[in-house]
């Protein structure tokens, strides 16, 4: 029951079911939705206005800048769960500096957020 | 390989289609009973009576709505990136179904014990952050673009402190098995040693679905709808389906991880039915709470909302994670993890308190002509 082999099927099935479920929904809707061609149908929704050029235009900056941060956090969280898991009876390490370890590298971090606070890279504008 | 499936030796592929295939038959019922459930709820709430015409008290409610949505013609814009706009409804709910695999409903009663399965969870939970944006980029609609966008701004915003209260929940369990941290908690939920985790996973998670107070993504005076707008008949339903899947499944999550699952207050003595029942009493207080907060608040503004999660949960979850390896290092005793956690949680309340209460400030010229450019 517990191989690893045997979880991760189940994992791939899901996927393949999830898939189909919304497939299948998609399927039914087109056998029994009514279909017409209209050109106007293809505009897009604009207050009633119709829109003027594409709407893919430039995004904001901050949205990127909240991505970045994102980013270091996560990859941080990532490094931070194997920590969390073994650091009591660390192997071959008194388990105190493997704790103390960590709070130096998130202590590192939490300068960086610092930083990106005083900045105002937190502060939506 | 073989598995054991109510008994019978079968072949693992079959085992796990099996047990997907009940999976798929619970969340739609589950999906379609909350549907109604939350309509009942939010009327009483404001004193109306809610769906009353479909059905024995309305309970028809969500079939007649599945079926209108089936048959309503599907629209695509006429710009729209044909494939990006098709395959974003799939990004959307698939992950959502996917999480299914590990949860624990009852003793031995899941599709798979996942030996990491939280951290499976917070990983596929955040695919369909993608599918929004995928939604909102392929539309070309630009109500669809800014929500799109804000959509992931926000959940990449709460998925920190969710990964990270979640973690400092594992530290204390000592475990990434979500039938073993339920297992643990046969007399103490893990709610009472972190207090503060619940608390912030509670809000994140609120976030995370984009129900109310944090709905600016789809927030209907701002952006319309945001990603959806342009996605009509059962593509929409397909989002709708995910968002209550989702909330369906964080409950669960939160039920099993912070109050016991199964397993409080009785442990493993009991029968499997009221396993069961005690997952489904803890799920459905934890989603009855989720419709209380929609009535209750407002939605927030973009600035509070970002600036929350970065400015008070991110820290806080940080702290509490050191705070769980101190105790654990040193062995000092759980209370301080109650002590501390309780601390938290009351300073959590003094800043949200005296954020609302702080008056709006008024914008600067400059960012006024910045934010009207493009957002």
């Amino acid at each position: 029951m517990d191989t690893l082999f045997g979880n991760y099927v189940a994992v791939l099935l899901a996927s393949v079911v999830g898939f189909m479920m919304v497939m299948s929904a998609l399927l039914g809707s087109r056998l029994l939705a009514p279909f017409s061609k209209e050109r106007q149908k293809g505009t897009t929704y604009e207050c009633g206005m119709l829109p003027i050029r594409r709407a893919s235009t430039n995004v904001g900056m901050r949205f990127y800048l909240y991505a970045i941060i994102f980013i270091i956090f996560d990859v941080e969280a990532v490094f931070i769960f194997p920590w969390a898991l073994s650091f009591v009876d660390m192997p071959g390490a008194p388990s105190a500096m493997a704790y103390w370890e960590m709070v130096i590298f998130v202590g590192i971090l939490g300068v960086g957020l610092a930083y990106a606070w005083k900045k105002g890279a937190l502060q939506w504008r | 390989m073989n598995n054991d499936l109510f008994g019978f030796e079968i072949n693992i592929w079959l085992d796990a289609a099996a047990r997907m295939g009940l999976i798929t038959g619970v969340m739609t019922v589950v999906v379609m009973g909350l549907i109604y459930i939350e309509r009942k709820i939010i009327a009483r709430f404001q004193m109306r009576l809610g769906p009353t015409r479909t059905g024995p008290m309305g309970l028809m409610q969500s079939l007649a709505d599945a079926l209108k949505l089936v048959g309503k013609e599907d629209l695509r814009p006429a710009g729209a990136d044909p494939w990006v706009f098709e395959l974003a409804v799939y990004f959307v709910f698939v992950p959502v179904f996917m999480m299914f695999v590990a949860i624990p409903f009852a003793l031995n009663w899941e599709v798979r014990v996942l030996e990491l399965g939280l951290f499976y969870v917070v990983a596929v939970s955040s695919i369909n952050i993608v599918g929004l944006v995928m939604a909102g980029w392929a539309s070309d609609n630009r109500y669809a673009m800014i929500g799109g966008l804000r959509a992931a701004a926000q959940a990449i915003s709460y998925e920190i402190p969710l990964v990270l209260a979640l973690l400092a929940v594992a530290m204390v369990a000592g475990s990434l098995n979500l039938t073993e941290i339920v297992a643990g908690q046969g007399r103490v939920p893990l709610i009472v040693w972190q207090p503060l985790a619940f608390a912030i996973f509670y809000i994140a998670m609120l976030a995370e679905m984009g129900r109310t107070p944090f709905d600016i993504a789809v927030g209907e005076s701002e952006t319309a709808g945001g990603p959806h707008i342009e996605y009509s008949g059962i593509r929409w339903s397909m989002f709708f389906l995910a968002e209550y899947a989702a909330l369906f499944l964080l409950c669960l999550i939160a039920s099993a991880v912070f109050l016991g699952g199964w397993a409080w207050p009785l442990g493993e003595d009991l029968g499997r039915g009221w396993q069961f029942a005690l997952t489904a009493i803890k799920t459905g207080l934890l989603i009855f709470s989720v419709f209380w907060v929609r009535v209750t608040m407002p939605r927030l503004r973009i600035d509070q909302l970002m600036s929350f999660s970065w400015k008070v949960l991110l820290p806080l979850s940080f702290v509490q994670i050191l705070v769980n390896g101190l105790v654990l290092v040193y062995d000092w005793p759980d209370l301080l993890l109650l002590a501390t956690g309780g601390a938290g949680v009351v300073l959590l309340f003094v800043v949200i308190d005296r954020g609302v209460r702080r008056p709006r400030p008024r914008p600067a010229p400059l960012a006024a002509a910045e934010s009207e450019a493009v957002a």
